[in-house]
């Protein structure tokens, strides 16, 4: 349908941060981490933000999932105003936007049994957790059964991870938001979780918004891309089409330093990695 | 010439557990040398064993030399290892944070570097011979009196840098130095490594389990797996012609460029320390293996360019030369 609702709708968010004062004369002074974002995602996108550190991309992921406030602007998640919302109206958005966080050791609690992990989501929000729910989940995301009896620390990285996708996945969330998933984990590991997203979003026919700061991941993963920098959306497209044109000056600087197999083999040194695309090193 | 290190049959323990058994591994003066694999490999083990770095109950076995010290480095007193490390020997490590004293200053720590191995004749030699670091690592020079709480991450990078390349070592290396960084400032860094080794004629072994940025820095290449090295090589013969099966899966599950949703992978996770099989550490990943892959592969061709594996893969183009690498 030609009318459909956007799965997130970001309008001109600003979070500004206020730090402590330093003097009793003048004001606090403020740190600006969002600065005037709008971005469309649409249902069952696959969409992809990318930036460095401290760019405001996980400053904008807490407003979208309504874990904070924007100091203005609006946040509209599938057809709803979340901003400004109070926590007991926005069951909702809990029930439909799920996060997987990058560090997979602490977004588990250490004293939870998994199965008990995965239930919780199910759990606060008064469904019954059925142990019949929580072995479907360890299922779909290639954990065997008894997965479900032992701790967080028994697992390695990207197991922990998959427990983690297993929990954002119990409320049958229709959008999934991941930060830096597999940033922490290791090559052979980082493909097998970016696989199990890629199929799990197309089998459940979700939207997923997925952070990153390799574009390489993202481009991999994503249909479109944000790239952000220093709080503000720099350039916005087709992940393949930012990827191979870059049209802004810190998209282009931001592209050429990625190391890559093909052009290392081509002859590329460190110093081609600082040199902007198309220009000699 | 002779190489600069020289590492023969380490093998490192703990209690009864093998972590790293009979690596061999040269680096050649002025060569770029990388050693991949993922977390739990050993080769952050093999770097610390050559620096004497291992914690209280790990022990090595095994020769390492290192150019200019007269002495094999396993096994020898923590009094004549200092002497060595800074000065022939000095380490990047993964995390700035930590290397760093948080107490001093940078200018201080930078000039403590040389004063304690006297490769400067006084406190003001040494002062702005640290300045001069500095400015080669692309700092600011009021960064001198600076504390390493002040600096971001790749600003704290660039001074263990400065303070590695302080006395001009023999040999530096390099442990995942820019696993924790941006990549625009991981670009910058890896240039400044490059470019502080090129300039000193010093040696580089550069640990990372990013493909792509070895390919980048290094000439030649060591694939660790479960402890051994399974595979070594010319970066270009290694990377576009991997023999080993443990090779070819680890290059294709880091190939992003790929037009496939899918990415291939290897199958399983890394074994947990003193877990991996005996005979082929890969058999239990591997989808060729076979019965005779209980058995310990032999090592195929010279040992700076060949693999061990029973079932390689078949050469891609031209088969590898039977001997006459550059440090074969």
């Amino acid at each position: 349908m030609p009318d459909q609702v956007p799965a997130i709708q970001v309008l001109d968010v600003v979070r500004d941060y206020p730090r402590p004062r330093t003097s009793l004369l003048r004001p606090a002074p403020v740190v600006h981490a969002v600065r005037g974002v709008s971005l469309d995602v649409k249902q069952g996108e696959r969409f992809g933000i990318v930036g460095e550190s401290g760019c405001g991309k996980s400053t904008l992921l807490r407003i979208i999932a309504a874990l904070d406030q924007p100091t203005s602007g609006h946040v509209v998640v599938e057809g709803t105003d979340i901003t400004r919302l109070p926590e007991r109206r926005l069951r909702f958005l809990r029930e439909n936007l799920q996060l997987v966080f990058q560090d997979p050791m602490s977004s588990l609690d250490p004293r939870m049994r998994v199965r008990d992990i995965i239930a919780e989501p199910l759990v606060v929000q008064g469904h019954p957790a059925s142990g019949e729910r929580v072995r479907e989940l360890l299922e779909a995301v290639g954990l065997s059964a008894d997965a479900g009896d032992r701790y967080p620390h028994q697992f390695s990285g990207g197991q922990r991870q998959r427990i983690s996708i297993a929990r954002a996945l119990a409320p049958r969330p229709r959008i999934l938001i991941a930060d830096e998933p597999v940033s922490a984990l290791d090559v052979s590991v980082r493909a097998q979780v970016l696989n199990l997203i890629s199929d799990l979003v197309d089998e459940l026919d979700l939207t997923l918004v997925f952070v990153s700061h390799d574009l390489s991941v993202v481009k991999h993963v994503c249909d479109r891309v944000a790239v952000m920098h220093a709080g503000q959306i720099v350039e916005t497209g087709y992940t393949g089409d930012v990827y191979a044109a870059p049209q802004h000056a810190y998209t282009q600087r931001l592209v050429s330093a990625i190391p890559t197999l093909q052009r290392a083999l081509s002859g590329a040194t460190t110093s081609d990695l600082l040199a902007t695309k198309g220009e000699p090193a | 010439m002779s190489d600069v290190l020289t590492v023969q049959g380490l093998t490192v323990t703990v209690r009864d557990k093998t972590l790293v058994s009979e690596v061999d591994l040269t680096v050649g003066p002025g060569e770029r040398v990388g050693l991949i694999g993922e977390s739990g490999s050993g080769k952050s083990l093999t770097a610390l064993s050559v620096l004497g770095l291992l914690p209280e109950d790990v022990v090595a076995s095994g020769s390492v030399r290192l150019t200019g010290v007269d002495h094999d480095l396993i096994g020898a007193d923590e009094r004549r290892m200092s002497r060595v490390r800074g000065r022939e020997l000095a380490m990047v490590f993964q995390e700035p944070m930590t290397a760093l004293n948080p107490t001093m200053r940078i200018g201080d720590q930078i000039a403590e570097a040389m004063l304690i191995h006297r490769t400067r004749p006084g406190r003001g030699a040494a002062r702005s011979a640290a300045l001069e670091l500095l400015e080669r690592v692309q700092l600011p020079s009021d960064l001198m009196r600076a504390y390493p709480h002040q600096l971001s991450g790749g600003q704290r990078q660039r001074i263990v840098l400065a303070l590695a390349l302080a006395n001009d070592p023999a040999l530096l290396i390099c442990d995942e130095p820019s696993t924790a960084l941006d990549v625009t400032v991981q670009a910058l860094v890896l240039d400044l490594i490059v470019k502080g080794v090129v300039a000193r004629s010093s040696a580089l072994l550069f640990i990372t389990h990013d493909l792509a940025v070895v390919a980048t820095v290094c000439e030649r290449v060591l694939v660790m797996y479960g402890g051994r090295v399974v595979e070594s090589g010319p970066v270009g013969e290694v990377f576009t012609n991997p023999r080993h099966r443990y090779t070819q899966g680890l290059l294709a599950a880091s190939d992003l460029d790929t037009a496939d949703r899918r990415l291939p992978t290897i199958r399983g996770n890394v074994p947990a320390a003193g877990q991996f099989p005996s005979g082929c550490v890969f058999r239990t990943r591997c989808p060729h293996a076979t019965d005779i892959c209980a058995g310990t592969p032999e090592w195929t061709g010279p040992v700076a360019d060949g693999f061990a594996c029973h079932h390689p893969a078949e050469p891609v183009s031209s088969p590898r030369l039977p001997a006459g690498g550059a440090h074969a």
